[in-house]
């Protein structure tokens, strides 16, 4: 089984997303970059299927410009000594893909995804800068691959899988499937380990191929800005909040007064 | 040509969920302005005509087991087939764990554009425009979709549920053909939860605990039981889930729960950028903090500076005391 990750680099949670007067989106100038949290997740469980023999191959995929690499080498470098981690990066990249939309990525994914010969792809549930949550499922159904979102325990056993998922009201579903499939990490899945000297040496002999979409066999008019069907008209900073009040007092006189104006004034009990 | 309104009207028990009431308030305000009808569209076993008197003319039902949820992505051929009939120009859902499941399938099998987990909706020279939380609610992007059919996933509680208006459905049962990839998974298992709790997502009060809580004992004795006085779901911090003292599921932040309850208590939480990204947009926010400084009282409604661990049990006899929950 070739098992397929998804990654893209992100601003750290951490980092302060500043949108500038003119309302044209973030500035990122300053931002620390780092792997998607989730993507991270999904590559470790990729890797911890490489270790148990379940996956033969385990390749990263990114749609990103070479300002990508240094977070694919990072990628790269993770594995236990002796195996040997990812054996390659595809980074997907062309001027035609600039502005797609998320169903435009999902087709540049989806269609590298079959170019490779890949029978799982596990990639984040989301990444922490769009927050649309939307890619992975598009490649699924574009691929006309089953699919489980948000995955928080995976068992493979030949080509019969079986996935957990949150099923809301606190209910976990299994879900048994079969190759090929899209599977989408949460939090919880695994613990992602961090990469090692040697494997970081590693990395750096491992090939990123850069592909296009004429090598990707992909009609240009679906993807990019010119086939988005969504578009962003305006960013805003997130609303200023009212100016809030601190309680002071003896500790059961504040409490009961916190009561008092969370019911009477907030109306919110 | 496409015209009104189709909203996707979860339940629970057999009636409807409290997103269903949103989205359903929210889409006879859009149609009045947009023209057209609204319509329902209910998956699974649950009382579908009463949605008539919160203003759905039609509601499409399509009952089965298998539409118990969209773990095999039956969902997506429900909402297929109910598009078809309706013709409408907008798809309203909640931005629950089923619909973010099942949107993205669908719209690629319609050619819809999609925007996830809005938190406002509104007409601007005519176009629906929607305002959505990117970075985790560090900044706000405002969307517009171009296809014919358009899909929205709402965030909960971001809209009013209406009173009834009167008025009856015309109940439409569907005929939905499933998919290949459909029919190459199965439901084998529902565990069912520990406790009878409101997923953080859809929480309308949540009690968080921090670091400084120390142990998931402590947990359980400060914040689980002022929760429970309160009739509120817990949440806990990155930190303190990364030191075990809460399960993963109960992360509230930028990597774990986005959420929009009417209250929000942070107990010993700080205020992490990651952890604000995942609750600023809360209507009243209350911070309990040792520490005067913390980030966490510039974005609170009420603070008080004080330990926890003697205020959280204060709170929890005063809430009983005054009858709160009940």
């Amino acid at each position: 089984m070739k098992v397929g990750v998804c990654i893209k680099r992100v601003p750290g949670s951490d980092s302060r997303i500043n949108v500038g007067d003119d309302a044209q989106g973030p500035d990122l100038a300053d931002v620390g970059w780092e792997v998607n949290p989730y993507d991270s997740f999904a590559l470790e469980e990729a890797l911890q299927l490489q270790e148990s023999g379940a996956a033969s191959d385990v390749v990263v995929f990114t749609v990103c410009g070479p300002e990508g690499d240094a977070k694919i080498r990072d990628a790269l470098a993770i594995g236990k000594r002796g195996k040997c981690g990812a054996s390659k990066a595809v980074r997907l990249d062309d001027p035609a893909f600039a502005g797609s939309d998320a169903i435009g990525v999902a087709r540049i994914l989806a269609a590298a995804v079959k170019k490779e010969g890949i029978d799982m792809v596990i990639a984040g549930k989301q990444s922490i800068d769009g927050d649309s949550a939307q890619v992975p499922a598009m490649m699924a159904e574009i691929l006309g691959w089953p699919s489980v979102c948000e995955v928080t325990d995976l068992e493979v056993d030949g080509s019969a899988i079986k996935a957990w998922r949150a099923a809301g009201s606190g209910k976990r579903e299994v879900v048994a499937l079969s190759l090929p499939c899209v599977i989408t990490a949460d939090k919880g899945l695994n613990t992602p380990r961090y990469p090692t000297l040697p494997g970081i040496m590693a990395a750096k002999r491992k090939p990123i191929e850069v592909v296009d979409a004429g090598a990707l066999g992909l009609d240009t008019s679906t993807v990019g800005a010119s086939a988005a069907l969504v578009t962003v008209a305006k960013w805003s900073p997130p609303p200023a909040r009212p100016q809030g009040r601190i309680l002071e007092g003896d500790a059961s006189a504040v409490v009961a007064e916190l009561i008092t104006l969370l019911r009477d004034e907030a109306k919110v009990l | 040509m496409a015209s009104g309104i189709l909203v996707v009207c979860e339940h629970e028990d057999g009636a409807p969920k409290k997103t269903a009431y949103e989205l359903l308030s929210k889409a006879r305000s859009l149609a009045a302005e947009l023209g057209g009808d609204v319509s329902a569209v209910v998956i699974g076993s649950a009382n579908a005509a009463n949605l008539g008197e919160y203003g759905a003319s039609v509601v499409y039902t399509a009952d089965g087991s298998e539409f118990s949820s969209d773990g095999t992505g039956s969902w997506a051929s429900a909402l297929a087939a109910a598009i078809v009939e309706a013709d409408p120009a907008v798809v309203l859902g909640a931005a629950s764990v089923d619909i973010r499941s099942a949107f993205p399938r669908l719209a690629v099998r319609i050619g819809a554009g999609m925007a996830s987990d809005c938190t406002d909706l509104f007409i601007q020279d005519g176009v629906l425009i929607a305002r959505r939380p990117m970075y985790a609610g560090k900044a706000f992007a405002d969307v517009s979709i171009s296809s014919s059919v358009a899909l929205y996933s709402v965030r909960p509680n971001s809209f009013p549920g209406a009173a009834p208006v009167g008025g009856s459905a015309t109940v439409s049962p569907l005929s939905v053909s499933h998919s290949e990839a459909e029919l190459a998974s199965k439901i084998v298992g529902v565990e069912a939860p520990k406790s009878e709790t409101i997923d953080l997502t859809e929480a309308n009060l949540i009690v968080s605990g921090g670091r400084p809580v120390d142990s998931s004992e402590n947990f359980d004795r400060l914040i689980r039981p002022l929760a429970e006085a309160l009739g509120a779901t817990v949440g806990a911090s990155r930190a303190a889930v990364d030191a075990g003292y809460a399960p993963h599921n109960e992360q509230v932040g930028q990597t774990g729960k986005v959420v929009n309850p009417s209250l929000y208590i942070a107990a010993a939480i700080s205020g992490a950028i990651q952890h604000l990204a995942g609750m600023r947009t809360s209507r009243v926010i209350v911070a309990i903090n040792k520490n005067p400084e913390a980030p966490i009282f510039q974005h609170a409604t009420y603070g008080i500076v004080g330990d926890i661990f003697e205020i959280c049990p204060l709170l929890t006899e005063e809430a009983k005391r005054q009858g709160i929950g009940r």
